[in-house]
């Protein structure tokens, strides 16, 4: 390669951007930190004003940001090596993901093969289960736990087995706008993405759903022993990753809708919206097995 | 290897040089503003978690408690440890790389140049928030750096949140940074620059930020669920509701133990630029270098449990886990062995940067040894949770990762400011550094053989002689350091101008550039034969 064919890779100038999103973050941290305080110890407090100060500067921020990227993309200013970065970048942000919900499904693992057989008196633990909670009986979904927290088990047929076609569903509908994007079929991209945003909305209501039920008619809440925290922690970041990932996909609708943007050679955004969809309900596939149906 | 154009000022007339004031440092995009905020930043925690440390020797001078609290001494073991490892040591490391990695692979910047601005800036604040947390209401963190349950949830106080929360900004910003490094060294590498020729220092971080990337959302997992067991009633490491504290353990060290590494790699990557430099030698094996860092890294994946010998397992469990630890010590043995025999018969001379990379290969191996005692299972019950644990990881991060971090600071000093810096007193820092370090840390071994718990503020009497050798090691140690400040800055303000090549032996893309690197150094990737 010599330096006629080189397409010069953009570094920007300076950015007032992060700055902003650093403190949005020190606000977000430090409020949350000293709001969880004033709930424990039941005051009131800076820390929940503060929390959602931190909220507001960081979508300020977001906003701000990304406009000056979109900006930038349109105005041609990116070569091919740059959007590889995006796409490399926005893979192993994924692959960090991974990683977080490893850490609470290795939780629920843990929890099945080892803590709850073992305070059941299993391998070698016959002393531990004779004298800790001789009445504790090891089954999973534990539904009365060792100091005797009592449950219900969440089944899998009915609203998870309906979200979860949902989610497979919109997982088809995106990449159906992605074939539609590729061959220049605006209308299928816009329809799929659409119905795509649309289920990812209905998948949210319906998780609200189930969680109202689950605490008001089933007393399963997240106190309730190993199984509600694994239930609640996976479901639950789950579900904010499907609002974040529907947000994403909204806006991405928006740009294409409003301000007709993308093309087959230029579709990095779109792409990275429908990549963490698939992940996310990668992530929901999982989930509906280790969690609702084993 | 070597460039073909001169490429440090054909886009001088698009880019200004860097801008004035505080806008500055605040705003800024360029790899290296960003690489000096790293180094300054870990220069300054390098410093408060010293001071702590200083508290800490200054309680353990003598035996009974004599000048703190036993849970403010507690407080400054826990903070202390969180500093200079997510402050001092992993900022430092990802300031070398910032600065280096794209001038040793020809890159025009880091691949993402406003994220690389986020994640730093986001890090002063983190410290502010743990920072803040010591002057709450019932004290800061004092569990422990590795904040296990229930000391961390049960019994913990207020401070909790606060560090749950800056942790996770740590994490963000080691994420993103580890993001930034590897996304550049993929595809931001100059025509030419295969894998298997990138510098070492460049393959250790590409490394790192893939265990960096593999892991810290692992310890934003075990933070949050801290966070709920403590506030919102979980129980995942409370075996009333099902959990089991030793969970906490295994999620904990299962970052905790390629964490270890991700404090090392980098530093392996220092040593192996300086030493051919200053042997004037090609490095002994690069390939076989490559493979046993990748080695160490999948490695670290295996081991975590070797942590946890004492506190419960399967005994199938602690034999694989000492197996498996015991196996890495055969690619650390490649490295030293290729570092070695690189000097094997080499021209060799002794500036600084050798100094403290020697150094650092003979006192990481002490740190070595000692850790594949530590490694023996039955071995482990005598030595667990004693001084020789505190010796043995302070040789490795002490001696190791931030001895090699002075090498790489007095290697590439030259470059960043244009000037040498201060020859003689650098050397009386060295060997100052060198025989404190070794007063501090040796005698642990034997106070920790002999029975001296850590993390405690008082100590039986036969004790005595030797924490106060300890303590005056300590801080003869941390006043040293000051000479380092000294050096720098002095450094910073002039001094003979230096070469572009600045070492005799040096070679590489960073040395065919003027001294100092121009601010934006290749806007066009030169081309490596």
């Amino acid at each position: 390669m010599n330096n006629n064919e080189y397409e010069k890779y953009y570094v920007p100038a300076q950015s007032p951007w992060p700055i902003v999103g650093a403190v949005g973050l020190f606000c977000i941290a430090f409020g949350a930190g000293n709001y969880v305080n004033d709930i424990k110890n039941e005051v009131t407090g800076f820390g929940g004003y503060l929390l959602l100060a931190g909220m507001a500067i960081v979508i300020f921020m977001l906003v701000g940001w990304f406009r000056n990227v979109i900006d930038e993309s349109m105005s041609g200013k990116y070569s091919k090596q740059l959007d590889r970065s995006f796409r490399q970048g926005m893979s192993w942000f994924i692959f960090s993901e991974v990683m977080f919900f490893g850490a609470f499904f290795g939780a629920l693992l843990y929890a099945r093969v080892f803590s709850v057989p073992w305070l059941g008196g299993a391998s070698n633990n016959a002393m531990t289960h004779e004298v800790l909670w001789p009445a504790f009986e090891a089954i999973w979904p534990l539904t009365k736990t060792p100091s005797g927290v009592v449950t219900e088990a969440m089944g899998w047929n009915g609203l998870p087995l309906i979200n979860t076609i949902i989610l497979l569903i919109s997982s088809i509908t995106c990449h159906f706008a992605h074939v539609g994007l590729e061959q220049n079929k605006r209308k299928q991209l816009k329809w799929g993405l659409g119905l795509t945003v649309l289920l990812g909305c209905i998948f949210l209501f319906l998780q609200v759903e189930e969680y109202t039920h689950a605490y008001q008619e089933m007393g399963l809440m997240l106190s309730s022993g190993m199984y509600g925290n694994t239930f609640y922690l996976l479901t639950g970041f789950h579900g904010l990753h499907v609002t974040l990932g529907t947000i994403m996909l909204f806006i991405m609708f928006l740009r294409i809708v409003i301000k007709d943007h993308f093309t087959a050679e230029n579709s990095f955004g779109f792409q990275a919206a429908s990549w963490y969809w698939h992940f996310v309900d990668v992530v929901w596939v999982c989930l509906f097995i280790f969690v609702y149906i084993i | 290897m070597s460039t073909t154009n001169s490429n440090a000022d054909n886009h001088a007339e698009e880019h200004h040089g860097a801008p004035s004031g505080i806008m500055r440092w605040l705003l800024t995009t360029n790899h290296k503003d960003i690489g000096s905020l790293y180094l300054l930043f870990s220069l300054l925690m390098f410093f408060i978690g010293g001071a702590m440390a200083m508290v800490i020797r200054a309680e353990l001078f003598q035996p009974g408690l004599q000048i703190v609290e036993p849970d403010f001494f507690n407080q400054m073991t826990t903070v202390h440890g969180l500093i200079m490892v997510f402050g001092a040591v992993m900022p430092a490391f990802v300031g070398l790389a910032n600065w280096m990695v794209p001038m040793m692979i020809g890159a025009p910047d880091m691949a993402l140049p406003r994220m690389n601005n986020w994640s730093f800036w986001i890090l002063p604040f983190a410290f502010l928030i743990l920072l803040m947390s010591l002057f709450m209401e019932g004290g800061g963190p004092n569990f422990g750096w590795t904040f296990y349950a229930p000391l961390s949830t049960t019994y913990s106080n207020d401070s909790t949140a606060l560090f749950v929360f800056s942790v996770h900004i740590m994490g963000i910003s080691s994420i993103m940074g580890a993001i930034n490094v590897i996304v550049t060294i993929f595809n931001l590498r100059a025509p030419g620059m295969t894998f298997m020729k990138m510098p070492l220092f460049v393959w250790t971080w590409l490394i790192t930020a893939f265990l960096l990337i593999a892991v810290m959302p692992v310890l934003a997992g075990a933070v949050t669920m801290v966070l709920t067991d403590k506030y919102f009633a979980t129980s995942f490491f409370d075996a009333a509701g099902g959990g089991d504290p030793v969970m906490f353990q295994h999620i904990f060290w299962f970052f905790g133990h390629p964490e270890v590494y991700i404090m090392i790699l980098p530093a392996f990557g220092i040593i192996s630029q300086i030493v051919p430099t200053f042997s004037r030698k090609k490095l002994f094996g690069y390939s076989s270098m490559v493979y046993a860092t990748a080695s160490i890294a999948l490695l670290s994946f295996l081991v975590w449990a070797h942590h946890m010998f004492t506190t419960g397992m399967p005994l199938a469990g602690e034999l694989f886990f000492m197996y498996c630890t015991m196996l890495i010590s055969v690619p650390t043995g490649v490295k030293i062995f290729n570092w070695v025999a690189t000097m094997w018969r080499g021209s060799l001379t002794f500036e600084v940067p050798m100094m403290f990379s020697i150094a650092f290969i003979v006192l990481f191996t002490i740190g070595g040894f000692s850790g594949l005692m530590l490694a023996i299972t039955p071995a482990d019950f005598q030595y667990h949770d004693t001084y020789f644990v505190v010796a043995h990881f302070h040789y490795v991060l002490v001696t190791g990762a931030i001895f090699s971090i002075m090498a790489g600071a007095y290697y590439w000093l030259p470059k960043w400011t244009g000037n040498m810096f201060d020859e003689k007193l650098a050397k009386t820092h060295f060997w100052l550094s060198l025989v404190s370090v070794n007063v501090l840390f040796f005698p642990m071994h034997f106070v920790g053989l002999a029975g001296m718990p850590r993390r405690i503020p008082d100590y039986a009497l036969q004790f005595a002689d030797f924490n106060a050798v300890i303590s005056i090691g300590g801080f003869a140690f941390g006043l040293s350091q000051l000479l380092f400040v000294a050096v720098v800055y002095k450094c910073i303000k002039g001094g003979e101008k230096a070469t572009a090549q600045v070492w005799e032996g040096a070679e590489g893309l960073e040395w065919e550039v003027p001294s100092p690197a121009p601010y934006h150094t290749f806007e066009t990737p030169p081309t490596i034969k």
